[in-house]
């Protein structure tokens, strides 16, 4: 009994993984067509370059990846814990706007602290700045009832206009309309990752990863995890049990906040060159990281390999430009690629029909 | 008074487009599906007009040319919707994450075809769309000066479209089965409306209008189209709920958002706000921060259509 059970969770989990990959199959099958049809004699140089990624520039290339992944990692893990309670996070833009801000606020004004704990203490503020940020629309949803995604997007556009009068007049740059470059110690340490992989490279990947693992034993072994979980798939029967709800909106709000302020903490602590530049545009991060989770099936390890991948086709966007394609087609193929898993549901019929098939072949043998 | 009239026309060029939009995002949420794609649909339909419009500016020009770049932004609209509406009506798909995907999805291809049609990613075309006076109601004191000088037809196309979704939503058959769609599909399809086909035709009027909202934000406001319509679908999205999802409270909220809008472009223009310590992005999150504010008093007894968001299942109940 147990283990036909078992196998029942397995053929599920093998059900998800499948509709993912078919769904990046689909994409990128809509990828190389966009490729054919806008200039066919570099359609399938150009189409294996995206598929080769960053391995196309050897090591450094990994490290570009790498660097690449990381916030989005970070904004995936944190759409992709909200919606393990049931909420959809579309506010981790604002979320690491805010937690990029603070960090980068830390890493120039505070330079007394000790040059060890300067970065640390960097991506604290930025965690506690995306928290806050998660917070409200958790307690508006947990007290008013207010939709989160609607006040999500709120908070993203009240988040940027924010960031931008606060960086104009506590660190700017007048010259070229950004933020101010960090002291050296609030950068992430390389511990010597760079001399083989690229200058981007820190330790901010292992910061990410080691997130992961946090959030992957937080809604898989504790009992908190497990509320959060039953608040996600059936808040009336959860509150039958008598699992405070509303504090788990809450808390489920406030810990994606922090994740995606991180997020953005370890994107401008990278010492890329890369400042928060004062526009009227949302972080792109958030969003790539609403796609991160899908893909991930908001699972915390299938996070990880959904942020690397789409890291690693949009190095192979950057070299794209060798064969005159332009970067682009790689957000067309992302968002294909998610739209496609909104087909989740024929996709699995389908795939069941498969196995079913294949398992009533292999009887009649 | 001439400030006064310079910020009733500025207004005008920032809330005609938000209504348009909201009131089609109006008909998609009324019939059952949310659609947060309006961003990207307009962007869509800003790109197919303005291209349009950058490829035959040489033969045609003035009013015509608009017209005609206004039907083609709401067919590519209405066309592009369709994506939306197959995900999330035959496919029963989470609404929010196509609409997700198709938000993505158009900006990028607006860049990606114009860099590889023309190069650069930014759209030229010369406006001659523009109206300096209205023959005859343009000398109206007062009025005159308000509404029917410096001036696009958009404008009037607008008001248009306000009446016309008014009656269409309100007073009409087909409106009562849109509304009876997104309260109670079950209750609509036992009595023999097609859950489907009304639905289809919500997400659609829904793209239409999104479309031609792309194209008249664009076309006051700047020379040329660069992939992006500044937030404008998403802020059309706040418009609606701020007007909790009826043509008059939208129209209020269009003109609410409009004038803010208005103030956060004009303010240095004018004497008493320029001395006022008061930022820029001040004036730009006010919007979003009432909206905020109206959504936290209302949401208690919201007006929101009651299956909003349910993909319709024939078996279920």
């Amino acid at each position: 009994m147990l283990a036909k059970k078992k196998s029942k969770g397995e053929n599920k989990a093998i059900l998800n993984f499948s509709a993912s990959v078919l769904a990046i199959i689909a994409g990128l099958l809509f990828g190389l067509l966009i490729l054919l049809f806008s200039n066919p004699s570099q359609a399938f140089p150009g189409f294996l370059m995206i598929l080769q990624g960053s391995f196309t520039d050897g090591a450094f290339g990994i490290g570009q990846m790498f660097y690449v992944a990381t916030p989005i990692i970070m904004t995936g893990l944190s759409v992709g814990f909200a919606f393990k309670t049931g909420l959809f996070n579309i506010g981790a833009s604002g979320q690491f706007t805010m937690g990029a801000f603070v960090a980068v606020y830390i890493g120039v004004k505070w330079t007394w602290l000790p040059d060890q704990i300067h970065w640390v203490v960097a991506i604290l503020g930025a965690a506690i700045a995306g928290a806050l940020w998660g917070f409200v629309p958790g307690i508006l949803k947990a007290i008013a009832n207010v939709n989160e995604v609607i006040s999500s997007i709120m908070m993203n556009y009240i988040g940027m206009y924010l960031v931008n009068i606060l960086i104009v007049k506590h660190v700017y740059d007048q010259v070229k309309n950004q933020s101010k470059p960090v002291a050296p110690t609030a950068n992430l340490p390389k511990a010597g990752l760079d001399q083989f992989l690229g200058p981007n490279m820190t330790i901010g990947i292992f910061i990410a990863i080691l997130f992961v693992v946090i959030i992957y034993i937080l809604i898989d072994k504790t009992v908190f995890g497990y509320e959060l979980k039953a608040c996600g798939y059936n808040p009336f029967a959860s509150k039958y049990a008598g699992i405070n709800s509303k504090r788990n909106i809450v808390l489920s709000m406030v810990i994606a906040g922090a994740l995606s302020g991180i997020g953005g903490a370890l994107l401008y602590l990278a010492g890329s060159g890369k400042y928060i530049q004062v526009l009227d545009v949302i972080a792109p991060e958030g969003f790539k990281g609403i796609f991160v989770a899908l893909l991930g099936l908001s699972n915390p390890i299938g996070v990880l390999f959904a942020g690397l991948f789409i890291a690693h086709i949009t190095v192979g966007g950057y070299n794209l430009q060798l064969y005159s394609f332009v970067p682009e087609v790689i957000d067309i193929i992302i968002s294909a690629i998610v739209y496609f898993g909104a087909f989740a549901l024929l996709f699995k019929a389908i795939i069941r029909k498969l196995m079913t098939n294949s398992k009533k072949e292999g009887e009649q043998i | 008074m001439s400030i006064l009239y310079f910020v009733v026309q500025q207004t005008m060029f920032f809330a005609i487009p938000l209504l348009i939009v909201a009131l089609g995002g109006m008909f998609s949420e009324r019939s059952g599906v949310v659609n947060i794609a309006l961003e990207g649909i307009m962007v869509m339909g800003a790109f197919i007009s303005i291209f349009f419009i950058n490829t035959f500016q040489n033969t045609l020009s003035g009013q015509g040319l608009l017209l005609l770049a206004i039907l083609i932004a709401g067919v590519s609209g209405g066309i592009f919707s369709l994506l939306h509406a197959f995900a999330s009506i035959n496919l029963k798909a989470d609404q929010t994450i196509s609409g997700t995907a198709l938000n993505m999805f158009a900006p990028a291809v607006a860049i990606f075809m114009a860099r590889m049609i023309q190069g650069v990613q930014q759209v030229q075309f010369t406006d001659t769309f523009h109206i300096v006076k209205v023959p005859v109601l343009g000398d109206i004191p007062v009025i005159g000066p308000m509404f029917f000088q410096n001036c696009y037809i958009t404008t009037y196309l607008g008001v248009a479209i306000y009446i016309l979704s008014n009656i269409l939503i309100n007073n009409t058959r087909f409106g009562l089965r849109l509304r009876a769609c997104g309260e109670h599909p079950q209750a609509a399809d036992s009595v023999g409306i097609n859950v489907y086909k009304i639905r289809y035709a919500g997400v659609i009027i829904s793209g239409v209008l999104a479309g031609i909202g792309g194209l008249i934000f664009v076309v006051p406001t700047s020379t040329n189209f660069n992939g992006s319509v500044a937030g404008y679908g998403f802020l059309a999205l706040a418009v609606l709920i701020f007007g909790q999802w009826r043509t008059k409270g939208v129209l209020g909220a269009a003109f609410f958002f409009g004038i803010m809008k208005t103030l956060s472009s004009t303010y240095s223009g004018i004497p008493v706000l320029k001395d006022l310590p008061i930022s820029n992005e001040v004036y730009k999150m006010i919007p979003y921060m009432a909206t905020l504010i109206v959504l936290a008093c209302v949401s208690k007894n919201s007006q929101a259509p009651k299956a909003e968001g349910i993909p319709y299942d024939k078996g279920s109940r």
